[in-house]
């Protein structure tokens, strides 16, 4: 099954006219730029604040839901919409039950002792929260841990359940343009109900 | 189109009106919520992401940095050791690359965004945490690093962060992402009920 699945042809067929540039100094450059309007975005925001990530987790303040879903409704049409005019490829990681599950859990129970997640503890770290620097060298230390564990998961967890580039339209065999107006109108309807009945600030 | 036009192109679309709104709202030091309201930088970010596939051929995700970084330090100390581990056979896995580079562009613009709102903070502890856990700043930095280290353990296993599959993966209809996604909020939930409600 994982075999077939990874022989379908991936959506990335469409080249790119403007591909990016080349030049590993201007990407580099590029990629500095663009984290300095994310980490504005994250800290206006306010999902660089304590406060704001553990009340999340508490399910007391639904800022970071706000966010994140906003983004993804925003990005997953335009994003979509850039790709069926050939204009970018997609970037799918591959889909391992065993792994995103493990994987994500272990994760959750990071994110809830530290508070700040790799992006946002980034962001904190820039706001002036210091004890982001703990988290952040933690990341590096987990990271290099990960390595060392990472040929026995490559042998194991990581063959549990491996899907390979597996996306919603394709479970759900429906063209994506027409799934992605049926999950944004879905999404935008979970926050309004956020927005009414859970948490209306602001 | 060279890289410099799209530098100027990019900043003139996003950057411009972003200063502009930062200058005209209110200054609140005090706020412990959102400078802006989220769902205003959830579209914003949406766009952002348009921009890094056009312009970067990449999404958005913040975990990867750390372990490219981590394998830069683990090859000054124990090269050998750190080429023979199987994340690390790929060389592209510890290179100063573009998230790399888009991280240290974190720092900066949540430093810039926190200037221009009145809301640095210069401090060692949370507030929150300080009330629940004490003001020992060595016990809130050995959690913060156990949860850095788990979240990158989990992060790698699982192909990504909150960014990564949350924000991209997530656009992208990857189901993995979703499932990831869900993994975050079930441990990070069940962890933080525990640590201040049990």
């Amino acid at each position: 099954m994982a075999q077939d699945e990874t022989k379908n042809p991936i959506r990335n067929e469409h080249p790119q006219p403007n591909g990016p540039p080349e030049n590993r100094a201007a990407q580099l450059g590029l990629g500095c730029f663009f984290g300095v309007i994310f980490g504005f975005l994250l800290q206006k925001g306010g999902v660089a604040k304590y406060e704001v990530l553990i009340g999340m987790l508490l399910l007391e303040d639904f800022t970071v839901v706000k966010v994140m879903m906003s983004a993804v409704v925003v990005g997953m049409i335009g994003i979509y919409a850039l790709h069926t005019a050939g204009l970018v490829k997609l970037h799918i990681k591959p889909t391992r039950y065993g792994a995103n599950t493990l994987g994500g859990i272990l994760f959750g129970i990071g994110f809830g002792l530290a508070a700040y997640c790799p992006g946002t503890g980034t962001a904190a770290l820039g706001q002036g929260n210091f004890d982001a620097i703990a988290v952040l060298l933690g990341l590096m230390a987990g990271s290099y841990v990960f390595a060392e564990a990472s040929g026995w998961l490559a042998r194991t967890v990581n063959r549990w359940g491996d899907r390979g580039v597996l996306t919603l339209d394709r479970v759900l065999n429906l063209k994506p343009r027409v799934l992605v107006p049926v999950v944004a109108t879905v999404l935008v309807l979970v926050l309004a109900a956020i927005h009414l009945f859970v948490d209306p600030t602001p | 189109m060279s890289s410099r036009n799209v530098l100027h192109a990019i900043g003139l679309i996003v950057a411009t009106p972003m200063l502009a709104l930062a200058q005209t709202e209110a200054v609140d030091p005090g706020a412990t919520g959102p400078a802006w309201s989220p769902y205003l930088v959830g579209v914003l970010i949406g766009v952002l992401s348009m921009f890094t596939f056009y312009f970067s051929a990449k999404p958005l995700g913040a975990s990867t940095a750390f372990a490219n970084v981590a394998g830069l330090i683990g090859r000054l100390i124990a090269p050998r050791h750190t080429d023979s581990l199987h994340f690390y056979a790929d060389k592209k896995a510890s290179k100063i690359d573009w998230q790399v580079a888009l991280v240290i562009g974190v720092i900066v613009g949540a430093f810039l965004a926190a200037w221009s709102g009145g809301e640095i903070t210069g401090r060692w502890l949370p507030p929150m945490w300080a009330e629940r856990f004490g003001e020992s700043v060595w016990l809130r930095m050995a959690v913060g690093f156990l949860g850095g280290g788990l979240m990158a353990f989990g992060a790698r296993m699982a192909g990504g962060c909150t960014s990564g599959h949350g924000i991209s993966g997530a656009m992208q209809l990857s189901v993995g992402s979703w499932i990831a996604l869900l993994g975050f909020f079930v441990g990070g939930i069940a962890t933080a009920m525990l640590l201040f409600y049990a």
